[in-house]
C-alpha cells in the first residue's frame, strides 16, 4: 500500500506545501486506491477523477508560481457526503428521486473546500436523505465496513467514514442530524465531529431536519478533523441560522491537547448512557477510556441527565415532522425524477406516483410519521410534547455544564452490527442513535474519537465527548489528549481482501 | 388496540402524496403503530408548565445586506427539469376535466 494513502492530512499538506510531493500524485494515489477497493466497500456514489486532478493541478501550479498555500489543507484529498450540492457533479442524497441530478450551484461547504485548495475526490454513499444508521437505506446499495465487509459502516454517513478507514481519503465531510457523523466514526475507528448547530453553513445541504442538521468534519486523527473544521466553519450570510461568531480555536486546542495533560479539566460521565442494550465490550472500552482521562489529570464526576432517556422518542417525532415538510419539495415538477406523466394524469397523480417510485421505505415511513405528528388533533400529544422534551434536554445540558467542562459517554451502544440484522426492525435501528441525539436536540457540539477495539469482537468503539455551544475547543483538547495517550486504531484495520 | 389503523395510514399516504401499494399499507400500518407507541412516551414528562423549544439557536429577524448578486439564469434553472417548454417548466395538468 502506498505510504501516501496512509498519511494524515496534516502530513500530506506539509509535504505538498514543501513540494516534496505534488498534489496531483497525492490525488492519483487516492484515486487508484478507490479504483482498487471501492468495488468491495461501495463508499462512493460518484468519483470525480477529472475534477479532482484539475483541482490538484491548480494547487501545484499555484505553489510553483510562488504563491502561499490557499489553506493548511491545500492539496489534500477529501470525500464529500452526497448530501452537499456540487456544481457540475451529480448529487443524489442516496435517493432514486435525485438520480442524475446535477446541481447548478455549490453548497457553501463545497465552495469553502474548493477555495481552500482541498481536492474533492467524489461523493460518498449515505442512507437516503440521511435517514438511517447503517447506510443500508441507500438506493444504491449498502456501504461495507472496512473492518469487516459483512458489517455496516454506520449511518447515515457510512460512505464518508468507510472511505477514511479504507484509506480512500484522509478527510471526509458528513452531516449529523441525530448522530450521522459520530456513529459512523465510532464503528469505523475514525474521528467524527458534530459542530455547534449553526457553526457550519447549511446552504446547499439537502435538508432533512432543518433545526437539527449540521455538517462537520470526519478524519482519522483529531488534528486532521480540527484542520478541516476551521476550513468549513464560520458565518455564512446565505444561511439565516448560521452563527455570526468566530470558529472556536479547535486547531490550537488539538495541538495543546496532544501534550497529554488534562490537569484541571472536569469530565462528567452521563449515568443514563449505560445498562440494558449496551454491549459489554463497549462499556468496558468506555470505562477504560474514563480511567485514561483520569490518569491524564482530569477530574471525573458522575452527572445525571434524566431527560436524556426521552431524547430518542423526541427525536423520532421532531426529525420526521421536519422531514415531512422538507421533502415536500420533491414534487416531480422542477427537478429530479418524474414518473407516470402520460399526458392524461394530473400533476397530483404524477407527484404521488413519482414519490412512491423515488423514495425508499424508511423515507416513506418518516414522511408518514411526521405527517401524523403534525396533524391537528395529534399535534399536542406528539410534536408539541417532543418540543417540550427538547427544552428539558437543553436544561439538563445547562445544569451539567455548570459543574463540568465536558461530558462523556459511549458514542453508540454496540459495535458495527451485521448488514441486514436490523433492516426489518426500525426501532432496533433507531437505538444506534441513543447517545448521540441529545446534542442534536440541544444544538451543542459533540464528537466521537476511537477508544480502541471491543475485547469481544475486535471491532472499533467510539468515545463521545460533548461540550457547551461554541466550546468545541474543550472537546478537541480532551480528544487530542486521549488520542495521544491511547493511540489511534485506524492503522490496525485489516488489509482489504479485494481482487486487483 | 393499535394507535393507528390501516385506513389512517392510507389517509396519511394520500396527504403526503405517496401512491403506496396494498402490500406497503400492510407493512407500514404495523410498523407505524410500533413506532408511534414507542415515541408517545414523550407525553410522560411533557407537562403543561414546560415551554416548547422549536430551535436550538433562538434567532429572530436575521437580515443581510440588500445587494444585487448573481443568480441562476433561465437555462441553468431549467437544466434539471423533467420537462421544459419555451423556457418554462412543463407540468402535467393541474385542473380536473370538469373544472
Amino acid at each position: 500500500m502506498s505510504s501516501l494513502i496512509r498519511s494524515t492530512a496534516a502530513e500530506l499538506a506539509a509535504k505538498i506545501a514543501g513540494r516534496e510531493v505534488s498534489a496531483v500524485e497525492v490525488a492519483q494515489a487516492h484515486l487508484d486506491r478507490i479504483a482498487e477497493v471501492d468495488g468491495a466497500v461501495n463508499a462512493f456514489l460518484h468519483v470525480d477523477t477529472e475534477g479532482a486532478l484539475a483541482a490538484a493541478k491548480k494547487v501545484d501550479d499555484d505553489l510553483a508560481a510562488g504563491q502561499a498555500p490557499a489553506s493548511p489543507l491545500a492539496g489534500v484529498p477529501l470525500a464529500l457526503k452526497d448530501v452537499f450540492a456540487t456544481e457540475g457533479v451529480p448529487t443524489t442524497c442516496g435517493s432514486k428521486i435525485l438520480e442524475g441530478w446535477v446541481p447548478p450551484y455549490d453548497a457553501t461547504v463545497t465552495r469553502r473546500l474548493r477555495e481552500a485548495g482541498v481536492v474533492i475526490l467524489g461523493k460518498t454513499n449515505m442512507d437516503e436523505f440521511a435517514m438511517g444508521s447503517s447506510t443500508e437505506n441507500s438506493a444504491y446499495g449498502p456501504t461495507r465496513n472496512p473492518w469487516d465487509l459483512d458489517r455496516i459502516p454506520g449511518g447515515s454517513g457510512g460512505g464518508s467514514s468507510a472511505s477514511l478507514a479504507a484509506f480512500q481519503a484522509p478527510l471526509a465531510i458528513g452531516t449529523d442530524t441525530g448522530g450521522s457523523i459520530r456513529q459512523p466514526g465510532a464503528v469505523t475507528g475514525t474521528v467524527g465531529v458534530k459542530p455547534t448547530y449553526g457553526g457550519v453553513s447549511r446552504y446547499g445541504l439537502v435538508a432533512f431536519s432543518s433545526s437539527l442538521d449540521q455538517g462537520g468534519p470526519c478524519a482519522r486523527t483529531v488534528l486532521d478533523a480540527a484542520l478541516l473544521h476551521e476550513v468549513i466553519g464560520g458565518h455564512d450570510p446565505l444561511d439565516s441560522t448560521s452563527i455570526n461568531a468566530p470558529v472556536p480555536p479547535v486547531v490550537a486546542a488539538a495541538r495543546e491537547g496532544a501534550n497529554g495533560d488534562l490537569t484541571g479539566v472536569k469530565v462528567g460521565v452521563v449515568t443514563q448512557f449505560s445498562g440494558d442494550g449496551y454491549q459489554a465490550g463497549v462499556l468496558r472500552s468506555f470505562e477504560a477510556a474514563v480511567a485514561q482521562l483520569k490518569q491524564l489529570g482530569a477530574e471525573i464526576v458522575e452527572v445525571s441527565c434524566p431527560s436524556f432517556d426521552y431524547a430518542l422518542p423526541a427525536y423520532y417525532l421532531i426529525a420526521p415532522s421536519e422531514a415531512s415538510s422538507n421533502l415536500a419539495r420533491f414534487d416531480a415538477m422542477r427537478y429530479g425524477l418524474r414518473v407516470g406523466d402520460d399526458s392524461t394524469r394530473s400533476a397530483e397523480e404524477v407527484m404521488s406516483l413519482t414519490r412512491e417510485a423515488g423514495f425508499g421505505p424508511e423515507v416513506k415511513r418518516r414522511i408518514m410519521i411526521g405527517t401524523y405528528a403534525l396533524s391537528s388533533g395529534y399535534y399536542d400529544a406528539y410534536y408539541g410534547s417532543a418540543q417540550k422534551v427538547r427544552t428539558l434536554i437543553t436544561r439538563d445540558f445547562e445544569k451539567a455544564f455548570a459543574s463540568v467542562d465536558v461530558l462523556v459517554s459511549p458514542t453508540t451502544p454496540t459495535t458495527a452490527f451485521r448488514i441486514g440484522e436490523r433492516a426489518n426492525d426500525p426501532i432496533a435501528m433507531y437505538k444506534a442513535d441513543l447517545c448521540t441525539i441529545p446534542a442534536n436536540l440541544a444544538g451543542t457540539p459533540a464528537m466521537s474519537v476511537p477508544s480502541g477495539l471491543s475485547d469481544e469482537d475486535g471491532l472499533p468503539v467510539g468515545l463521545q465527548i460533548m461540550a457547551p455551544a461554541l466550546q468545541e475547543h474543550r472537546m478537541y483538547r480532551v480528544a487530542a489528549a486521549y488520542e495521544a495517550a491511547r493511540g489511534t486504531v485506524y492503522q490496525d484495520v485489516p488489509e482489504l481482501a479485494v481482487a486487483r | 388496540m393499535p394507535s393507528i389503523s390501516r385506513d389512517e395510514v392510507a389517509h396519511l399516504a394520500r396527504l403526503a402524496r405517496l401512491a403506496v401499494t396494498d402490500d406497503e399499507l400492510d407493512l407500514f400500518a404495523g410498523q407505524l403503530d410500533v413506532i408511534l407507541q414507542s415515541v408517545a412516551t414523550v407525553g410522560d414528562i411533557a407537562t403543561a408548565d414546560i415551554p416548547p423549544t422549536s430551535h436550538a439557536v433562538p434567532l429572530t429577524n436575521v437580515f443581510r445586506e440588500d445587494v444585487v448578486r448573481p443568480s441562476l439564469g433561465q437555462q441553468q434553472a431549467l437544466a434539471g427539469a423533467p420537462a421544459a417548454e419555451d423556457g418554462r417548466f412543463r407540468v402535467p395538468r393541474i385542473l380536473g376535466e370538469e373544472a
